[in-house]
C-alpha cells in the first residue's frame, strides 16, 4: 500500500492532511498516531475510500485506488464504537460484508461459523449487539473484519472504548491475531503506548502533517523533532536550555533533550558536575518514582528508585549521562 | 401513590380531550327524539350507524378515504425517507438550503393554492380522481415527512453509515439494509401523522372531487346536511366510524413507536 503526496483539503481551506507519503509494506503493522484532529482519522478514511483524497495517488496491491468505492478496495475497518448492525445478530452481523459481496450461502455459513470459533463467539451467534459486553462488541467488530479475508485491516482507535484491564489484554490479542493472520494492519490511535507496543513502524502526525516514520524504537531514541519527542515516552521526556544542566550547547540556539531514566538523582553531598535544585513533586509509580526537580525555575522529570527518601522542597543534585543527550533547534524544534 | 393534585390534573385532561368524543359517542346512539334533550340519554339505539352503514355509500367513501391516505403515506414516505437519509448522512452542496425550501413549501396557505391547483390537475387530467388528492396531500406532507425523517437519520451513528460502506455496500444499499431499518419506529411516528392528514383533509377534498362516488369521509359527512333535515345522529355516528381507524393504527404501531430499536448500536 502507497500513499504518495496524499492531500485532503475540505471546503473553506480547512486542510485534514497534507502532503502524506507513506510506503507499508504487505503484512506490516503500521500505526498512525497523534493528538486528536491530527489527521490520522482522516488519512484511514482516504485508505478506506470514505473520503477522497484532493490530490495526490493511492495505491493498494499496485493499483491506483483514487475514485474507487470502498468496495472495490478490498480493505476491511473497525470501528472505534464498533458500529455493529444493532437489528441484526451476532451471525448475521458477521455475514452482512459476505452477503452484500453475493457470496453462496453455504459457503458464508462456513466462513461465519469459522471466524466465529476463532474468535471466541460461537456461543454469542444468536444474540443482539444490545445484548453483548464492551469486550464482546468489540471482538464481533473484529469478526466482522476477519471474516472478509481482506488485503489490509484499517483499525480506528479500537481499544478506547473498552476498560482499561480489558484494553491491555485485547492488545495482545491483536498482536498475535497479526502474526497469525500475517496480513497488513495500519492502526490508528492517540495511545503512544497502544502504538508503541504493536507496531512493526509508527507514523507521527501532527497538524495534517507527517513528523516521522520509524520504528517504535527509533521514535524513542532519535526523535526528528520536539513534538515526537515528547508525544513519546513516559514520562515525557525534558526539554530544556543546555544552561540548566550545566552543559556546553554544540551550537546557537539549541535545546536538550534528556530521558527521565538519563539523569540520575541525589540527596546530599553532590558529585562534581552535578546541578542543584529542589523536589517539586514525587510520584510512586510502585516499581519506581518519578521524581520532578525544578532547577534554575525549570522542571525535569527524573526516575528514581522506588524507595526514594526526598519529598517537595527537599535539596538534591541531578548528573546527566552524556551519551543519551538529545539537540534540538529552539526555534523550529528540529533534531540536529 | 400519586398525589391528589395529579390526579385532578389527569382527570382534568382526560375530560378536555375526551370529553368531545364522549359526547359524540352518546349524541350517535340517542334516539332521534331526545337528541336535543339535556343530560344522559334514557334508550340507546345503534339506528344512526344502521342508517349510515345501510342507507348511504358509506363503506365506499371510508374505501376512498382509506386509499388515498395509503397511497399518500407510502409515496411520503419513500420519497421523504430516501430524501432525509441523503440530507442526514451525505454530503452535498446546498443540503441545509434544501430543507429550508421544503420547509417554505409547507408555508403556503392551502387555501391560497386551490385554484392554480385545480387548473393544474386539470390539465394534466386528475381532476376527480383520487390521484388528484395522493399528489397535492403527498406534497403538502413531504416538508414535515422530510423535517421528522432527517432528524430520525441524524440520530443514528455515523458510522454505522461508514461501516456498511467499508463492508461493501452502495450508498443505497446501505441505506436499505442498515439505516432503513434503524429508523423503522420514526417511519411509523412520521406514517401515522401523514395518513392523518390525509384522512382529515377536507378542503382539496371538496373542491377537486365532484362525483359523490369519489368522495372521502371529511366530505361525505358535511354533505349529510342538507339532504335531511339535521341528522346528528347520523354526523355523530359517521365521525366515530372514520375516527375508527386512526386509533386502531395508532395503538398498532405504538409499541414501535416507543421501542428503542438502536439500543446497542454503539457504546453508550
Amino acid at each position: 500500500m502507497t500513499l504518495e503526496r496524499v492531500s485532503k483539503v475540505y471546503r473553506g481551506g480547512v486542510a485534514g492532511v497534507r502532503e502524506v507519503s507513506l510506503d507499508v509494506a504487505d503484512g506490516e503493522f503500521v500505526s498512525l498516531v497523534g493528538p486528536s484532529g491530527c489527521g490520522k482519522s482522516t488519512t484511514l478514511n482516504l485508505i478506506a475510500g470514505l473520503e477522497e483524497p484532493t490530490s495526490g495517488t493511492l495505491r493498494i496491491g499496485g493499483v491506483v485506488v483514487n475514485g474507487l468505492s470502498p468496495r472495490e478496495r478490498d480493505v476491511a475497518m473497525v470501528f472505534q464504537s464498533y458500529a455493529l448492525y444493532p437489528h441484526l445478530d451476532v451471525r448475521r452481523n458477521l455475514a452482512f460484508p459476505l452477503e452484500v459481496a453475493g457470496m453462496p450461502r453455504q459457503r458464508i455459513r462456513e466462513r461465519v461459523e469459522e471466524t466465529a470459533a476463532l474468535l471466541g463467539l460461537t456461543e454469542l451467534l444468536a444474540r443482539r449487539p444490545a445484548e453483548l459486553s464492551g469486550g464482546q462488541r468489540q471482538r464481533v467488530a473484529l469478526g466482522r473484519a476477519l471474516v472478509r479475508r481482506p488485503k489490509a485491516f484499517l483499525f480506528d482507535e479500537p481499544l478506547s472504548n473498552l476498560d482499561v484491564g480489558l484494553r491491555a489484554q485485547v492488545r495482545g490479542e491483536l498482536k498475535k491475531l497479526h502474526e497469525r493472520l500475517g496480513a497488513t494492519f495500519i492502526y490508528v490511535t492517540h495511545d503512544q503506548a497502544e502504538a508503541m507496543t504493536l507496531s512493526d513502524r509508527v507514523v507521527v502526525m501532527h497538524a495534517g502533517e507527517v513528523q516521522q516514520v520509524a520504528s517504535p524504537r527509533e521514535l524513542y531514541l532519535r526523535p526528528a523533532n520536539t513534538f515526537v519527542a515528547g508525544f513519546f515516552g513516559a514520562p515525557r521526556i525534558n526539554l530544556v536550555p543546555p544552561e540548566v544542566l550545566g552543559l556546553q550547547s554544540p551550537g546557537e540556539g539549541l535545546e536538550v533533550g534528556v530521558r527521565a531514566e538519563a539523569l540520575t538523582l541525589g540527596l546530599g553531598e553532590a558529585p562534581p558536575g552535578a546541578v542543584r535544585g529542589r523536589v517539586y513533586l514525587v510520584e510512586p509509580m510502585g516499581s519506581e518514582a518519578w521524581v520532578t526537580v525544578e532547577v534554575d525555575g525549570h522542571r525535569l522529570v527524573v526516575r528514581a528508585a522506588a524507595d526514594f527518601g526526598g519529598s517537595s522542597g527537599t535539596p538534591a543534585w541531578l548528573t546527566v549521562d552524556r551519551e543519551a543527550l538529545q539537540w534540538f533547534d529552539a526555534a523550529t524544534g528540529k533534531r540536529v | 401513590m400519586r398525589s391528589v393534585p395529579t390526579w385532578l390534573l389527569t382527570a382534568a385532561l382526560l375530560t378536555f380531550f375526551l370529553g368531545p368524543f364522549v359526547w359524540q359517542v352518546l349524541t350517535s346512539l340517542r334516539p332521534e327524539a331526545e337528541l336535543t334533550a339535556p343530560g344522559l340519554p334514557r334508550a340507546l339505539t345503534l339506528e344512526a350507524y344502521r342508517s349510515v352503514l345501510g342507507g348511504r355509500p358509506f363503506l365506499h367513501v371510508v374505501l376512498n378515504s382509506l386509499v388515498v391516505a395509503t397511497a399518500t403515506t407510502i409515496s411520503c414516505l419513500a420519497v421523504g425517507a430516501s430524501a432525509a437519509f441523503a440530507l442526514a448522512k451525505l454530503r452535498f452542496p446546498g443540503r441545509s438550503l434544501l430543507l429550508g425550501a421544503a420547509l417554505a413549501v409547507s408555508m403556503f396557505p392551502p387555501i391560497a393554492t386551490v385554484s392554480p391547483l385545480y387548473l393544474a390537475l386539470r390539465a394534466v387530467g386528475l381532476r376527480d380522481t383520487l390521484g388528484g388528492l395522493v399528489v397535492p396531500y403527498a406534497t403538502f406532507a413531504l416538508p414535515l415527512t422530510l423535517w421528522l425523517l432527517t432528524s430520525y437519520f441524524r440520530q443514528l451513528p455515523d458510522e454505522l453509515y461508514r461501516a456498511a460502506r467499508v463492508d461493501g455496500c452502495t450508498p443505497f444499499q446501505a441505506f436499505r439494509r442498515v439505516l432503513l431499518p434503524l429508523v423503522l419506529p420514526g417511519l411509523a411516528t412520521t406514517g401515522i401523522l401523514v395518513f392523518i392528514f390525509s384522512w382529515n383533509e377536507f378542503l382539496y377534498a371538496l373542491t377537486f372531487i365532484s362525483s359523490p362516488g369519489k368522495r372521502t369521509i371529511p366530505v361525505a359527512i358535511s354533505l349529510f346536511a342538507g339532504e335531511h333535515a339535521e341528522p346528528f345522529a347520523e354526523i355523530a355516528a359517521a365521525s366515530i366510524l372514520a375516527t375508527l381507524p386512526l386509533v386502531v393504527l395508532t395503538v398498532l404501531f405504538q409499541r414501535r413507536i416507543v421501542s428503542g430499536l438502536t439500543a446497542g448500536a454503539v457504546k453508550g
